[in-house]
């Protein structure tokens, strides 16, 4: 039963995925975006990793998508070709994006994904061999270690967060 | 979940790689780029999940890809706003069109 779940959501994910690689409109890469990220937060779970798939919903699906979808809305150029007299309620406000030299990409994508599953295929790593965790959730052990071990990093990449966040919010402001 | 599983999430993993690899070669729009970067992020961060769960003392693995998410939050705030800017100015986001350095 768990076997059946994890392989839906692995095809989940690799579906949407490869659907964002084919689809022409832009919002539909963004909800294919969404699904693919679902599915990465399913796997995580799969992997014993609870919180890390709840801050990849809040932080990914909840922050980064939003922006995304504001960042499509706010650059959308309305195509010249319909003419003015059409209402706006029946004009067509697809967003298209050009695939440039698309072979050469996925021959480039699909020889470096044939030459990494061979590699992961052909090895074999002793950690796999190993005992898997059973502690029931992660969250202990990661409170801890960002207190303790990780405090430093934890400290830098709060202040980098504020930054890059400021920074935004300057970049994107209107220039007089 | 079996041992085996962690050899299928790493496959996983550098299927999402190639796709976004192929996504960001691909793509014309500014934004739809963005998001085979973020592709990309998310099948490394599949990688270090599934190493991590073998070490469950320390955990590594998860606090490095927690970094690589907030990393990656900010990036995409940055990336945008600056793909909101090159708009304005040039009234497009489509790669192939933004050819002047300066204007």
């Amino acid at each position: 039963m768990i076997q059946i779940a994890f392989f839906s959501f692995v095809a989940l994910t690799l579906a949407s995925a490869v659907g964002l690689l084919l689809t022409r409109n832009v919002l539909y890469a963004a909800y294919l975006l969404l699904l693919t990220l679902l599915g990465v937060a399913a796997l995580f779970v799969f992997a014993g990793a609870d919180f890390l798939a709840v801050s990849q919903l809040v932080v990914y699906v909840g922050g980064v998508l939003v922006l995304v979808l504001f960042g499509v809305m706010l650059t959308n150029k309305p195509a010249s070709a319909i003419p003015d007299s059409t209402p706006v309620s029946e004009r067509s406000n697809r967003i298209l994006t050009e695939n440039r030299r698309p072979w050469i990409a996925v021959l480039l994508a699909g020889g470096l994904f044939w030459g990494l599953s061979r590699l992961l295929i052909n090895a074999h790593f002793v950690v796999f061999d190993r005992p898997v965790s059973t502690t029931s959730t992660t969250i202990d052990v990661i409170g801890k270690q960002l207190m303790t071990e990780y405090v430093l990093p934890f400290e830098i990449i709060s202040i980098l967060l504020l930054v890059a966040l400021v920074g935004a919010g300057y970049l994107a402001k209107h220039k007089q | 979940m079996e041992p085996q599983s962690s050899g299928i999430l790493l496959l996983v993993a550098a299927a999402l790689f190639s796709i976004g690899l192929a996504v960001v070669l691909t793509k014309r729009h500014a934004v739809v780029v963005l998001m085979g970067i973020e592709l990309m992020l998310n099948a490394v961060n599949l990688n270090l999940v599934a190493f991590s769960q073998y070490d469950p003392d320390r955990l590594q693995g998860q606090l490095f890809s927690l970094f690589v998410i907030v990393v990656a939050a900010a990036e995409a705030a940055v990336a945008l706003s600056m793909i909101i800017q090159v708009y304005r100015h040039f009234r497009t986001v489509r790669l192939d069109e933004l050819t002047d350095l300066q204007q």
